[in-house]
Parts: structure tokens; sequence; C-alpha cells
């Protein structure tokens, strides 16, 4: 398939900063979203992703203007996700430019609203992120539904959860594997490929790259569309030009900068 | 100084083009309207769109604003984004079957569930950077290089019966008509607002354009 398979690395931010320790060397402030995403860009992300982690909604404004300014900026997609709840939020967040937005707790208490949502803006722009963990001693294995940043289980088993929310009008589905997150061991490959060759519409891989190798085993082995990290790229570890280029080596498609348009 | 109209038929991505355009816009002036005057004491007109054809379509049933973007399409420079390329064929599938304006031979219509060449499913819509396949010399491509990848994101798609009327081919499962071009108009299903630098750089184009092919 000649679609090019994503890399979107994801921004936390908290009070107006990016979070979770960003270390790049040269910019000049790592803790501003508009520079970290004008460093992603120049890397070649093929998304950006925004979860805004205090989505009090205090701090709604805050996200809003951050949204605006990096779009401003920056010509590719971003998608901003937390404490999501109404269509209102969602139209004041297109609004200031973002394209595509994230919606998981809301999601859970009110399966409805992922309907209107989809009904109102299109299914293109509604992203419905799971956060599921392995419920032990399971085989085959399962997985059950999380919310509240992980904290919450709600019974839910992930895959079931993931085709009804397509069947209601999600455009994409943000996968993480809460028992993987900040592991830095890979993704949940069996979690990734159950979830994606159960769902019609794109699925993103989140939660445990600690490598390159694990990007691409997200693609290869667990059949993900779109793979999305933070760490790995926040500390300069690694930049997107060399996961690409690390997947590219692997046979998978990528999308390359071209040189001349820089 | 030149008028650059962005019609407002209150679906997705406005700010994107609007910000997009206002970047490499030097000397002109950029609105969003969907009044049927202003669209017509434009220069030049840019018809944008994502989400549901249905909705889009629906705004252009006040037959004033209907005929101006009719007078549009066959008279000054006009760039058509996603919908707005949708909206030019004759009929789409989507939401029940629409009517479209008729400006392009040809219809829209949804992909099929299958599977690619690795036995995965073709996931729908089709989300991400594409190549995009020129099949024709045209202004809006200059300084774009042959299959440079551009953003998409729809699940339908043209089918256009005319050759002469496709400026751009892409590959999804199937291939499709990407660009559509025809005296002054031209037409893309990606998103140059959201395709860095080649996206800016057609759309220079456009506002470069005086609509001669």
């Amino acid at each position: 398939m000649p679609l090019a398979k994503r890399i979107i690395p994801c921004l936390d931010v908290d009070e107006g900063r990016v979070v979770k320790g960003v270390k790049f060397v040269n910019i000049r402030d790592a803790g501003d979203p508009v520079e970290v995403a004008r460093m992603y860009d120049r890397q070649g992300a093929d998304e950006l992703a925004f979860l805004d982690i205090t989505a009090s909604s205090s701090n709604r404004e805050t996200i809003l203007h951050i949204v605006e300014a990096v779009a401003n900026q920056v010509f590719i997609p971003l998608t901003v996700g937390g404490g999501v709840r109404t269509v209102d939020n969602i139209r004041s967040l297109l609004n200031v430019g973002a394209d595509k937005i994230s919606i998981n707790t809301s999601a859970v208490e009110r399966p409805e609203f992922i309907e209107e949502a989809a009904g109102r803006f299109g299914s293109q722009c509604i992203v419905v992120a799971v956060d599921a963990r392995r419920v032990p001693d399971t085989n085959p294995p399962a997985w059950e539904v999380y919310t509240h940043g992980g904290r919450k289980p709600r019974g839910l088993d992930a895959v079931e959860w993931a085709k009804r929310m397509c069947d209601v009008g999600a455009g994409e589905i943000l996968l993480t594997s809460m028992d993987r997150d900040g592991t830095k061991i890979g993704f949940d490959l069996e979690l990734t490929r159950a979830v994606s060759s159960a769902v019609p519409v794109p699925v993103i891989a989140s939660g445990g790259v600690g490598e390159l190798s694990h990007l691409a085993d997200g693609i290869e082995f667990g059949w993900a569309d779109a793979v999305l990290a933070a760490s790995i790229f926040h500390f300069g570890e690694y930049t997107i030009a060399q996961a690409k280029e690390h997947m590219k080596g692997r046979g998978i498609e990528v999308c390359e900068i071209i040189d001349e348009f820089e | 100084m030149s008028k650059v109209l962005v019609a407002d038929f209150g679906t997705g991505n406005l700010h994107s083009v609007m910000t997009a355009i206002q970047v490499v816009s030097s000397g002109s002036e950029v609105e969003a309207s969907r009044s049927a005057r202003k669209i017509r004491m434009a220069d030049r007109l840019i018809l944008p769109g994502q989400g549901a054809i249905g909705t889009w379509m629906s705004e252009l049933q006040d037959d004033n604003v209907r005929q101006a973007v009719n007078e549009a399409v066959r008279t000054k420079p006009v760039l058509g984004i996603c919908l707005g390329l949708q909206a030019l064929y004759e009929h789409s599938e989507e939401d029940g079957g629409v009517e479209g304006l008729k400006v392009l031979a040809g219809r829209v219509e949804r992909f099929s569930d299958g599977l690619n060449d690795c036995g995965h499913r073709i996931k729908i819509p089709h989300m991400g950077w594409s190549k995009v396949h020129q099949t024709c010399q045209h202004p809006l491509w200059s300084g774009i290089p042959q299959d440079t990848r551009f953003y998409f994101v729809h699940s339908y798609f043209a089918r256009s019966d005319r050759d002469s009327e496709v400026a751009a081919v892409a590959d999804y499962g199937l291939e499709f008509t990407c660009a559509a071009a025809r005296e002054n108009l031209f037409a893309v299903q990606f998103h140059p607002e959201k395709s860095r630098r080649q996206g800016l750089r057609l759309l220079t184009n456009f506002l470069n354009w005086n609509g001669e092919v």
C-alpha cells in the first residue's frame, strides 16, 4: 500500500507548558509548545498530538491559545485531546485550528456524545482514545477499558468497545496500552493487532515505545496505521527523521521530507 | 489588491484554510464569507470543505449563492478542496445520495472494504500522506515534484468520466482522481493547508494563477 505509515509525536501540556521533560538541545525553550511543535515539524512529523493533562475548565482557554499559536505556524494535522466533554468544546478547538479531537472519558460516560460529535463535525475529526489494560490470566488475552488517565476500570472489553465506537462514528482509534505506557519495552502488539484487525478505521498505537524498532514493530506486527510516541523524541534520543529512516529500512512506507521545500 | 474569497459553508477546516492562505497571500485581501455578493466580487474563490457533503450542499440551496458559485467556477480562478472537489461532480453516494454542481463529469463513491497486499484491512477513512501522481502539466503543479505526498482524509472519492479533467491520481486500494482541472477551475481531494511546504506551494501557485492553462 502506498499510504505512508504515520509517526505522531505527542505533547502533554499542563498549564500551557509541555511537560514530561522535553530536552531538545537546539531550541531555546523546550517547555514552549509552539517551539516544540515547530521542532517536530522541521524533523518531519506527520501529525502532532496535544494532550491537555490539566483539562480543568479554567484551563480550556490555555489550550485554545496554544492550538491557535501552533496552527498559525505548523501546517500539518493537529489532534487535541484532554477533557473534551461537549460539542462546544469541539467547536472551539476546531475554530482555532485543531483538525482532530481525541475523546476518552466522555465517550465512556456518554457514548451518544461520539455520535453527536461525528454527526456535527464529521467522523474524520473524531478520534476515540481507548486506554486498555490486560485482564490477568485470560486466554485468549483480553483487555479492559480504563478512563481518568488509566485510573478507573470501566468493565468494558477494549476490542468490543473500539468496534462500538466506530459504529457510532469514530473516524480513528488512539489505542494506548496502560500496561506498557512509560515502560519503554515496546507496544502491546497483541492488543494493537486485535483492535486494528477488528475495526474499519485507522488505529494509532501508543504506550511503551523506547527505541526505534518498537515503532516499526507496531506497524509490522501490530498492524497499526500510525504510531505515537513521546519520550523517545522529547529527550532527543532520536529524531523523527531517524525513526523514518529506520522504518524505511524495515520496508515500511513513510512520508519523506522533500529538501527542496525546506 | 486582489480579493480572495474563502467560501464559508459551515464545515470543518475553514480556519486551517484561512491561516494557510494568509501565510502565502502577500498583497491579497482574504475573507471568509457565504454571501453571494462577495462571491461575485472576489477575484478568486476557494471552496474548502470537510465533513459531510449533504451539509455542504444544503448551503447551496439558496439559489443566489448557488448561482454565484456556478458563475465563479466558469469565470474566475477557483480552487476546490476536499468536499470542494467532490461537490463539483454530478452526484455523490454520501448522505443517501446528493446531487452535485455538475461542473465536472463523474461521480463520487465510497471506498469499499477490502484487504491490502499484506492481507490487512483497508482502513476507511483514507487518512494520511499519499503520493499525488500528476497526469498533466498545470500552473498549480509548478515547482511540485511528481509523486509528492500530500495529506488526505476522506471516505469518498471522485471517479472522473472525462480524462481531460483529471490533473492527478492517487492510489488507495484503487486509483482515484485526487486533483481535477478544467479551464479556470482546479480542485484537490487532499488538504494543501495541512500538507507542509508543498501544500503552501500549491496555494501560492493558485494565488499567482491567472486562470489560464
